[in-house]
């Protein structure tokens, strides 16, 4: 029973990085129309510059926000420099642009940092064991952190005038644009909160998986399952989805199916949902005019 | 007959339309030139040549769905998998002959093709293309498990062996696996091509440019777009068991992820919806990480990655919309 308990409080923690990360896919869609593939390799890029700052002997939570902000402009930099131009192309455009950066971003980091696995430090150190010897204080802190940026970029979207002028953006671009907001920039915003968001998860989850240029494959896979699970247009969902599906995949890993086919379990929920319920379990059924 | 077949566009004749004799001596310009390299390689060029042809047959196969119905695959290099495994299980644990081995492999790869073509239906563009991404990085932990292992040796893989040419022919198993490679190519691009240029190819352009259109024309979209992953699917997996007997060997490892997005650049840098543009993506496949690692040994991945993105951005219908425009100016200069 400790076991089981165990088990579900670690897919809790897992589920947080996935959680924030589905958030990021689902609000970035809601912005941009784009579901960036990778999101995953932007992270672990982030997650690298903040290594090296903490090397550099710069404190933790300094690097933490000074990499947020780095993160924020590189995110928004891409979407200037490459999605822009390619604004009008169709879909099939867009996915190979995402593919070119996942090669180009996945690899360079390898080039720059190597490949050898490396540590990173965590700010969440306790000694005393927490509710029993059941849960780490990384995992109470990493969930912790995901929900306070869970609920800042819900209070963004919902509550300032930029958030609603970002989605006013996304909804309908024409509109938007005769009421004097500048899509383009939405576009570029929209972007650069994907990253620093992806940063944030990056920089939660690298102390658990250990910093490697790969680290990030999977968790792109996980979140997209947790967007679908919770429905892809409902951030809220998103974040429901996201530690749904951590919980599930810990679950599964444990006692179901092994370690070694936890991705399956992504793919299997993911078909799984658009067999059955395309539309999620808290999304809107979408029917399209003709 | 249905509606489409009256109110569809005749063909039009390209406008140099080739006389017979020029015809037959394109063909046998053309077989001379694929012929050629079994006498004038040695057998490692061979190989690597063998492999391009291959992942052009690959190649083609995502065209097909991707490039001519516009349902975006990254997943390409599942349905290889399965077609070589399941050659590489009959020849090594049932002893069947490689030709007895492909009409199973292309019906099994069709049914799993037809399969994903299902929940593929539910969702368009980006969404697809991640699922199709899961099923990618899903296939090889799938293949590693223990449950099949005493079918797919896990981790270590299976080892089979070349076919021997027939006695009568005097080839290497080399030569006679370029060969047999040819041929099944071939046969498949001549198939592909007659599909596209026919009914069939031209509401699959239809689905996939106006699909509102295409359904009020009468075209069953659900089913003209599962089969188009069916058909996909079988000749990716063809190109699969090909690959299985040139390598001799099959292990999850060699279709990771990596595999489904290479097809993917290939279809890209040859040309989308253009069945001579897989030629050229297998080729560049097989022979450009080759080249950018002799430019720069750290990072060929980062070169493979801006390639694409410099395709996209300066000739986004491929090396073959290339060619197609050269030959546009070509035939305007000298009237």
């Amino acid at each position: 029973m400790d076991g089981l308990a165990h088990q579900i409080v670690a897919g809790i923690a897992t589920g947080g990085i996935y959680a924030a990360v589905s958030l990021a896919l689902v609000m970035i869609y809601q912005a941009t129309h784009h579901v960036n593939f990778a999101q995953g390799e932007m992270a672990t890029l982030s997650t690298f510059i903040a290594w090296s700052m903490i090397e550099a002997g710069i404190p933790y939570w300094v690097a933490f926000f000074a990499t947020i902000a780095i993160s924020f402009v590189i995110g928004a930099a891409v979407e200037r420099l490459l999605m822009r131009p390619v604004q009008n192309a169709p879909v099939l455009t867009h996915v190979g642009v995402f593919i070119g950066l996942l090669l180009i971003v996945g690899n360079a980091t390898g080039w720059i940092f190597g490949y050898t696995t490396k540590l990173f430090p965590t700010p969440f150190e306790s000694d005393k064991p927490l509710l029993g010897g059941l849960v780490s204080a990384h995992e109470l802190g990493s969930t912790a952190v995901t929900l306070a940026v869970l609920s800042l970029v819900y209070l963004f979207f919902r509550h300032t005038r930029l958030g609603l002028a970002m989605r006013a953006a996304a909804y309908n671009p024409r509109s938007a644009r005769l009421v004097g907001i500048r899509v383009g920039w939405m576009l570029a915003l929209g972007w650069g909160l994907a990253a620093a968001i992806g940063a944030v998860a990056g920089m939660m989850v690298a102390p658990v998986v250990f910093l490697d240029p790969t680290m990030m494959l999977g968790i792109l896979l996980y979140a997209f399952a947790g967007a679908l699970l919770g429905g892809i247009d409902n951030p809220s969902g998103a974040v429901i989805g996201g530690f749904a599906v951590g919980v599930l995949e810990n679950l599964a890993g444990a006692y179901v199916v092994g370690t070694e086919l936890k991705l399956t379990v992504a793919l299997a929920i993911i078909i799984g949902v658009l067999v059955v319920k395309p539309s999620g379990l808290f999304g809107r059924v979408v029917m399209s005019r003709v | 007959m249905s509606a489409t077949d009256r109110i569809a566009l005749p063909l039009r004749r390209p406008a140099t339309a080739l006389a017979a004799w020029q015809r037959s001596a394109l063909v046998l310009a053309g077989l001379a030139a694929a012929l050629a390299p079994l006498w004038l390689l040695e057998s490692f060029h061979l190989f690597q040549l063998t492999m391009a042809v291959i992942m052009a047959l690959a190649v083609l196969g995502l065209n097909i769905v991707t490039g001519y119905n516009g349902q975006i695959s990254l997943g390409h290099g599942a349905f290889f998998a399965v077609g070589a495994y399941a050659t590489a299980i009959l020849m090594s644990h049932l002893d069947w002959s490689f030709w007895a081995t492909l009409p199973v492999s292309a019906v099994v790869c069709g049914l799993i093709g037809y399969g994903v073509g299902f929940p593929a239906l539910r969702l368009g563009g980006l969404y697809l293309a991640l699922t199709t991404f899961s099923l990618a990085v899903a296939v090889p932990q799938i293949l590693k498990h223990k449950s099949i292992e005493g079918w797919t040796g896990g981790v270590q893989g299976l080892f089979l062996v070349k076919p021997d040419p027939p006695a009568f022919l005097p080839l290497t198993p080399d030569q006679w696996m370029y060969c047999m490679a040819l041929i099944v190519s071939s046969v498949c691009f001549l198939l592909a091509w007659n599909l596209i240029r026919g009914r069939i190819g031209r509401a699959l352009m239809a689905t996939r440019d106006h699909p509102i259109a295409a359904e009020a024309m009468g075209m069953d979209i659900a089913a003209l777009k599962t089969q188009a992953f069916a058909v996909s699917a079988m000749i990716t997996g063809l190109a699969g068991s090909l690959s299985a007997v040139a390598v001799e060997y099959v292990a999850p490892d060699s279709f990771s992820f990596a595999l489904s997005i290479n097809l993917f650049v290939g279809m890209v840098v040859g040309g989308v919806a253009s069945i001579l543009g897989s030629l050229f993506g297998g080729l560049f496949v097989l022979f450009v990480p080759n080249i950018a690692e002799a430019i720069s040994k750290a990072a060929p991945g980062v070169i493979y990655g801006v390639i694409l993105i410099a395709f996209l951005f300066l000739l986004p219908d491929g090396f073959a919309g290339l060619l197609r425009r050269l030959a546009a100016r070509l035939r305007r200069a000298s009237p």
